[in-house]
């Protein structure tokens, strides 16, 4: 019965998860994620 | 098994650093790829870098929230947690053992071989990347804020080795505008480097067992992820193998650890090693694994 309970946690936090990925593109995140990325990070130098 | 897991971890390290004709003017990808968030800990500013760090990224959505609000930008890095949540439920730490670039790092220098007795860890120190996740990837980032409401990403700027690997030592090589720019920073991160590298000649995983906030993050779906590890105890015959040849130190076959522990990289090197079959790593509830190994104990046993 817990091993039944915790697949479906884990099918739960799949979906959970894909849900976050597609508001997160539809909230533009994807272009917030490259316009860092796509600069260089001063701070990751560790320079800025 | 551990021979696919040298292969994954070697193409991931590649496709994550693809980028193969790099020129000064351009020093870093720009393309479409970088917008998409690679599982392990790869920095985005390194030359060959193709996709995102997800730490760095995460970070940097916490930095600029206040900012992002107050421009009606409603950003709280949704993308990254999802692809975080998703890598963690299907199958926790699993990343961290077969895809990492920087996990690879420590695994060669760790095979260098070493004169002196190699140092294990406390389990105390366990808890010390979730610190290192809770402060300076979360709440730092997010209340220490400069006159614009900017933050800055901690990790990244006082921590990150693997940003100091990637991205610092080729760009500052490459650049002279960044090698005037120079200061005790750049320094400090270089010294934080050279431990860490030292670490893992003596000590095995030492980064992502100290201060890996990626780490943590990971860890925490062990307990609740698709695929887990399951221990059949009552096959064990403790010879202690698993133990002995665990790269994170846990003990489960006397009890000490859990076997889905928060440290358990998934690198499935007890899977190999176990004698009786005793460990799986399979999906939550697979019946079967408990049916072979209930057949494998009938023919383990003596005549």
């Amino acid at each position: 019965m817990k091993l039944f309970k915790k697949k479906w946690i884990s099918i739960f936090l799949i979906c959970f998860s894909i849900m976050l990925i597609i508001v997160g593109l539809y909230m533009g995140e994807w272009k917030a994620v490259w316009q860092k990325a796509t600069t260089i990070c001063l701070s990751c130098i560790g320079i800025g | 098994m551990q021979k696919i897991r040298w292969f994954c971890r070697l193409l991931f390290a590649f496709l994550a650093n693809a980028r193969i004709f790099v020129s000064p003017n351009n020093p870093i990808y720009r393309g479409p790829l970088k917008g998409i968030c690679f599982p392990g800990l790869n920095c985005y500013s390194c030359p060959l870098a193709t996709t995102a760090c997800p730490i760095g990224a995460l970070q940097n959505f916490f930095a600029n929230l206040r900012v992002n609000f107050q421009l009606a930008r409603y950003q709280l890095g949704l993308y990254v947690i999802g692809v975080l949540t998703l890598f963690g439920a299907v199958g926790g730490r699993f990343v961290c053992g077969w895809i990492c670039p920087f996990g690879l790092i420590q695994g060669l220098i760790y095979r260098i071989p070493c004169p002196f007795k190699r140092w294990g860890l406390p389990r105390i120190s366990r808890i010390v990347p979730f610190l290192v996740l809770f402060f300076m990837v979360f709440l730092f980032p997010l209340l220490i804020v400069d006159s614009a409401g900017y933050g800055i990403t901690w990790f990244c700027k006082y921590i990150c080795p693997a940003g100091t690997l990637e991205a610092g030592i080729p760009l500052v090589s490459m650049e002279p505008a960044l090698r005037m720019n120079i200061s005790w920073l750049f320094y400090n991160k270089l010294i934080i480097l050279f431990i860490v590298l030292i670490a893992s000649w003596l000590i095995s995983r030492p980064f992502c067992r100290l201060l890996c906030p990626l780490g943590a993050i990971y860890g925490a779906f062990n307990k609740v992820s698709l695929f887990e590890l399951q221990f059949n105890k009552d096959i064990c015959v403790k010879c202690g193998a698993c133990a002995n040849i665990c790269p994170t130190g846990i003990n489960f076959y006397e009890g000490i650890d859990d076997v889905n522990s928060v440290s358990c990289i998934r690198c499935l090197k007890c899977v190999s090693v176990c004698p009786v079959g005793a460990i799986k790593f399979s999906v939550t509830s697979d019946k079967k694994h408990i049916l072979s190994n209930n057949c494998k104990i009938k023919n383990h046993e003596p005549a």
